[in-house]
């Protein structure tokens, strides 16, 4: 076994594995002395959204800093999965534009943005009998061709994606024999091994019991810390949007009422506008980040 | 060769090539070879004037007597090699399929692709009449047959999207299309004279009676174009059997790739209906056969090909030989042994929905 575990995965298409981590990925992109947190990676600009007749959202901006963790959060039905397969190309705006470095999405080939953005929908669905090294193995799909389905990188790419999300012993495995977190650190594998800068993830936490939910965050933490992954996600729990993310983006009706570090987002009158919920916002106990505490009228204790 | 570094996937590289090497799927093509060049060489010995296996096998090697090469090249081959063409034909449709549709009943002979090119070459053969004998017949039927499939296939197409194609609704207007492309083709054998309706009936039962090089011919040429087309394609129906959101995410065109696929599927169908009639539940349940037997998640291309091809010749054989002097189509043989296993799929497919 040859594995590196220090060689990054999000190198960019056939690039050394051993280039830099903050290797610039955006070829047209003048050069800068600006530092790499600065850049814009990806951008919504005046974009409308809607299925049919349907709008969804209207006249967004957005702007995904590079190495940042966003979450984007808010009511059901309020937009923030919409925003996000717009982001990730699976929806066209009706109206502005989505751009990846500078670049409209639109315009730029499909294959090519694969390269620098991955994505993680919402409940994935994979064929039957599927085994978990043989899904991770599709997440080289955008290097790859017809002819070469299995090359050398690809194969050290799929073993540290592996190894890295700790499920190489079940690469054999059946993925429908998993447990739901299980399963879900086999998808984040495979979006390691798709070697993005970006990561765009609807939900990775639905239908997880908490302490999955927790694996699961803890998973992309360390995808954004020691990978140097600049992550977008749709989050329901706000406590661990707040704990994990380093910049929250509240939505109600298509609109984004705020957006920022989670200690400025996250406060008792947005909680009201946004929610409708009345709540008290303390510090966790654990991280010191926001954490919302709903006031409701059953079982308050009065002091 | 470098070691494994992923458990199940060990490489298989040669130049810019590379791929994974999977033991059991070579060795499930190896036997299916084995079992069709058997039933092929069965298939040819059987007749008025019996030929061993062994003396078969030398003909097609270039041996064995004048009157045994007449025999064997001249008047059986074709006829068998008409069977494993077509049959591998409709197999490989229904491996892309069912793959695209990611639903085991979206075969081109459930959802009325067959069918559609049926009712084509039946009305070419009704309305054109005697007149359409021999090198037309030859020629017209195919084109027919093919534009019917792929109007078929592009009405369906059409009926079943919705922001997408599911493979359920698909199923669903397919099996509708084919309740209504059949009621087409009994209307034309009624309102046609009774030799066309005769000759009609025989070919709509799917048969390989006196079938010569010039059905050979056709079928052979649609598979040296369409099958490397399907094994570059295959590429990209497996980023396609994941939800189509997952495939876009790994820079998949879907729709592009799925209507190349289609095509290709449709036009193995059509060509396969035209040399031999709709013959059913080959392309059925040949590729679910391969799968299980590659052990894979969807149905593998090359082994779809032989395993169908194998089926139909080991049909002929039956119908051929089952029921002493009464030659069967081969179609009514593929129907006995197809129709209980769609029924296993519809009650597992019904129990799934419930659940």
């Amino acid at each position: 076994m040859t594995t590196r575990p220090d060689a990054p995965l999000d190198a960019p298409l056939d690039a050394p594995l051993d280039a830099p981590l903050d290797a610039p990925v955006d070829l047209d992109a003048p050069a800068t002395d600006e530092a790499p947190a600065a850049r814009v990676r990806l951008a919504a600009e005046g974009v409308r959204l809607g299925y049919g007749a349907r709008t969804i959202v209207e006249d967004l901006d957005l702007e995904i800093l590079h190495g940042t963790v966003t979450a984007v959060i808010g009511p059901n039905g309020c937009g923030k999965s919409t925003l996000l397969r717009a982001l990730g190309r699976l929806l066209a705006p009706t109206a502005g534009h989505v751009l990846l470095d500078g670049r409209r999405i639109d315009r730029t080939p499909t294959k090519e943005v694969a390269t620098v953005l991955g994505l993680l929908p919402q409940a994935p669905t994979a064929p039957e009998g599927l085994t978990v090294g043989d899904l991770v193995a599709r997440g080289r799909h955008p290097h790859q061709a017809w002819y070469r389905q299995w090359s050398g990188d690809d194969e050290a790419a799929v073993a540290e994606a592996l190894a890295w999300t700790g499920i190489a012993d079940l690469a054999e495995r059946p993925l429908d024999e998993l447990s739901g977190g299980q399963r879900q650190r086999a998808w984040i594998s495979m979006a390691l091994a798709q070697g993005t800068e970006l990561l765009l993830l609807d939900e990775p936490t639905t239908f997880l019991d908490l302490s999955h939910q927790v694996e699961v965050l803890e998973l992309v933490d360390r995808l954004h810390s020691e990978r140097g992954r600049t992550v977008v996600m749709v989050l329901h729990d706000l406590n661990l949007a707040a704990r994990y993310a380093d910049r929250l983006v509240a939505m109600k009706d298509g609109r984004i009422m705020a957006q920022g570090a989670p200690a400025d987002v996250l406060t008792e009158p947005l909680l009201r506008e946004v929610f409708g919920l009345e709540a008290k916002v303390v510090p966790d106990p654990v991280a010191g980040t926001p954490m919302v505490v709903p006031i409701g009228t059953a079982r308050a204790s009065r002091p | 060769m470098t070691s494994t570094l992923v458990p199940g996937r060990t490489p298989l590289r040669r130049g810019p090539f590379s791929g994974v090497w999977r033991p059991r799927n070579v060795t499930v093509l190896v036997a299916a070879a084995v079992v069709l060049v058997l039933a092929l060489a069965v298939n040819i010995g059987r007749g008025e004037f019996p030929i061993s296996i062994p003396e078969v096998l030398a003909v097609l090697v270039g041996g064995g007597d004048a009157g045994q090469q007449f025999i064997v090249l001249e008047l059986r081959l074709p006829r068998s090699l008409t069977g494993a063409l077509v049959g591998g034909a409709l197999a490989v449709s229904g491996a892309i399929m069912q793959s695209i549709a990611r639903n085991p009943l979206a075969s081109p002979d459930i959802i009325g692709i067959t069918w559609g090119a049926s009712a084509a070459a039946v009305t070419l053969i009704v309305l054109g009449g005697s007149g359409l004998v021999g090198g037309l017949a030859a020629v017209g039927l195919p084109i027919a047959a093919l534009v019917g499939g792929l109007v078929t296939a592009v009405l369906i197409y059409t009926l079943a999207w919705r922001k997408g194609i599911q493979g359920f609704r698909l199923v669903l207007v397919g099996i509708g299309v084919n309740a209504m492309l059949a009621a087409l083709v009994n209307w034309l054998l009624i309102i046609a004279q009774v030799y066309e309706a005769a000759r009609a009936q025989v070919w709509l039962n799917g048969s390989l009676n006196a079938r010569g090089w010039e059905h050979v011919v056709p079928v052979g040429i649609a598979l040296l174009v369409l099958v490397p087309a399907a094994l570059v394609l295959a590429f990209v129906m497996g980023a396609l059997q994941y939800g189509d959101d997952t495939a876009k995410g790994l820079g998949v065109r879907v729709n592009t790739a799925r209507s190349l696929l289609l095509l290709v599927a449709v036009g193995l169908a059509a060509v396969a209906t035209a040399g031999a009639g709709p013959i059913t539940f080959v392309a059925l349940v040949a590729p679910q056969i391969a799968q299980r037997l590659v052990g894979s998640s969807r149905p593998p291309i090359g082994a779809s090909l032989l395993v169908g091809a194998a089926l139909t010749v080991v049909s002929d054989i039956i119908a051929r030989t089952a029921f002493g002097s009464v030659e069967l189509p081969v179609g009514v043989v593929t129907a006995v042994l197809g129709a209980p296993y769609l029924l296993y799929l519809l009650i597992r497919q019904g129990r799934e929905a419930r659940a």
